[in-house]
């Protein structure tokens, strides 16, 4: 679905991807996982044609997204939604105008079907009753909902996420992560997450990558990734206590 | 596309690489400004569309109504200080009476233009500075672009309707606001009544002041907008980035009113 060949990207001087080599299959959960500043982001601005690749080449199917221009570039874009790490609703509309703004600027649907379609979409992110809310008056895990269901109103093929659960306590985080498994499920369609999260990467993800310093280190199944023999994947790992058994550990001396 | 990538340039070797980078690194900020500006032109035949009418009345508004009260006092006063520094000089050779005259085309010529650009600029030209700011660097712009919603019709093209319709219409309000308060001075301080006033202001002053003063008013409009709005979308940095972009939005409107409202002048009256 989408094709990353050997992609390049300077920031200046500094090399923010270094032949990044990989392939998201249709209908997959792919998730990039890394520290910060390992190029996570700017990989996923990539997919979406946000930055253009120095070297190499993208695919979004079988056209090449990083040299499509013009009418090219808008068709392509309409395979995708994406929900940013701050949401990025507009703030002078409400919640509904929000969700509606890609159908109201993109298509000629009446506003019936309009009002149909987002309630529709609300509903599957688990937001009902704050149509006239604006985004001020929401909190961080609403906002990303309605991020969200605007991402998805125009029922895209491809949903990338740009660090969903940041900034978010954890029990709205697992709630975050069961609307992109969700997503996936109903909706069949094909998913980016970036995050640093590693139990929501490990909960959501159909595979894996981890990615530093701009290179990808390891590409595999959530079980393989949590037994990885890559020291960097390995500290990682430990960082956020995660045990082979993909469980929460914390050694005895730490807590002394 | 609006959204640029970020720019990490070596530093210049010598004060010659450093003018080089500031000639190159200005012409190319003016290149993507008048290429927003020509999307936002393309974009005007939208500006009556059902989606676009609401938004464009609001920035009518925004435009008009709100920068009214400030439009009215400074034009007013410099009326008032024209006719009283002009009236005074003219009192020594008992030539008062034409202080309708000098304020009349004090006001069309030049006063009435550049106050209202100035003030347009430092009002509504940074509010669109900063609003657009705010938006790059919260990704709201990004979205648009993922959206493949033009940022430049959504969000430009309702502020350069409203900017070429607004600018002359204030201006001409402001224009005629102060040769009353010209007319205020005269007659309290000057001992030139109303009618003679006027008399002299009307009989002088030619239909070519006031086209020339709005044609000027319009290009400042555009100007006003098109600068504000680039510096706008080409905000990083975040807060301290808006900040950064809202001040240099007002200087460098402020430079380019003066510079084109000079060559304006220069083309009409030689």
């Amino acid at each position: 679905m989408i094709r990353f060949e050997h992609v390049i990207k300077y920031f200046g001087e500094r090399k923010v991807l270094d032949a990044v080599n990989f392939k998201v299959e249709r209908g997959e959960t792919f998730v990039i996982v890394g520290f910060s500043g390992a190029g996570k982001s700017v990989t996923l601005k990539h997919m979406i044609r946000l930055l253009t690749p120095d070297i190499g080449k993208i695919y979004v199917g079988d056209e090449l997204m990083s040299a499509a221009a013009g009418a090219d570039l808008v068709r392509l874009r309409e395979k995708f939604g994406m929900l940013f790490q701050g949401a990025a609703l507009l703030e002078w509309m409400s919640v509904f105008d929000n969700v509606a703004l890609p159908l109201r600027e993109k298509t000629n649907m009446s506003n019936a079907a309009i009002e149909r379609r987002v309630e529709e979409k609300l509903h599957q992110v688990n937001l009902e009753g704050v149509h006239d809310a604006m985004p001020s008056e929401l909190s961080g895990g609403m906002r990303k909902r309605v991020g969200l269901a605007r991402a998805i109103v125009m029922n895209p093929e491809i949903i990338l996420y740009d660090e969903p659960t940041s900034g978010l306590d954890p029990v709205t985080s697992r709630a975050i992560d069961q609307l992109i498994d969700r997503m996936r499920l109903e909706l069949k369609v094909t998913s980016v997450v970036v995050t640093h999260d590693l139990f929501s990467a490990l909960a959501i993800g159909t595979r894996i990558a981890m990615i530093y310093e701009g290179r990808i280190l390891e590409i595999s199944r959530p079980t393989d990734f949590i037994r990885s023999q890559n020291e960097i994947v390995k500290r990682f790992l430990d960082a956020q206590y995660i045990t082979k058994r993909g469980a929460w550990e914390r050694t005895d001396h730490e807590t002394q | 596309m609006i959204t640029h990538e970020p720019e990490f340039l070596p530093p210049p070797i010598n004060a010659r690489g450093r003018l080089g980078r500031i000639v190159l690194l200005n012409c190319r900020n003016a290149g993507r400004a008048l290429l927003i500006l020509w999307e936002a032109v393309l974009s005007l035949r939208f500006v009556l569309s059902k989606r676009s009418r609401p938004v464009v009345l609001q920035q009518l508004y925004v435009t008009g109504i709100k920068s009214l009260g400030v439009i009215s006092v400074v034009a007013m006063f410099t009326g008032m200080i024209l006719a009283l520094q002009m009236g005074l000089e003219l009192r020594k050779y008992g030539q008062e009476v034409n202080i309708g005259l000098a304020v009349m085309v004090s006001m069309l010529r030049e006063m009435g233009p550049f106050m209202t650009g100035l003030i347009l600029a430092a009002s509504v030209g940074s509010a669109m500075a900063a609003e657009l700011g705010t938006m790059t660097v919260s990704e709201e712009i990004a979205a648009l672009e993922v959206m493949s919603i033009s940022p430049v019709r959504f969000l430009v093209m309702p502020k350069l309707a409203a900017m070429m319709i607004m600018t002359p219409i204030l201006t001409f309000y402001a224009c005629m606001l102060g040769v009353v308060g010209g007319a205020i001075v005269g007659s309290t301080q000057l001992g030139v009544s109303v009618p003679a006033y006027i008399d002299n202001a009307t009989r002088w002053a030619e239909n070519k002041d006031l086209y020339v003063g709005l044609l000027k008013s319009f290009v400042f409009g555009i100007i006003i907008t098109t600068i504000c709005c680039y510096q706008g979308f080409a905000t990083t940095e975040g807060a301290v980035g808006v900040g950064r972009a809202t001040r240099r939005s007002v200087v460098v409107s402020f430079l380019s009113i003066l510079v084109v409202g000079y060559i304006i002048t220069r083309l009409f009256y030689q």
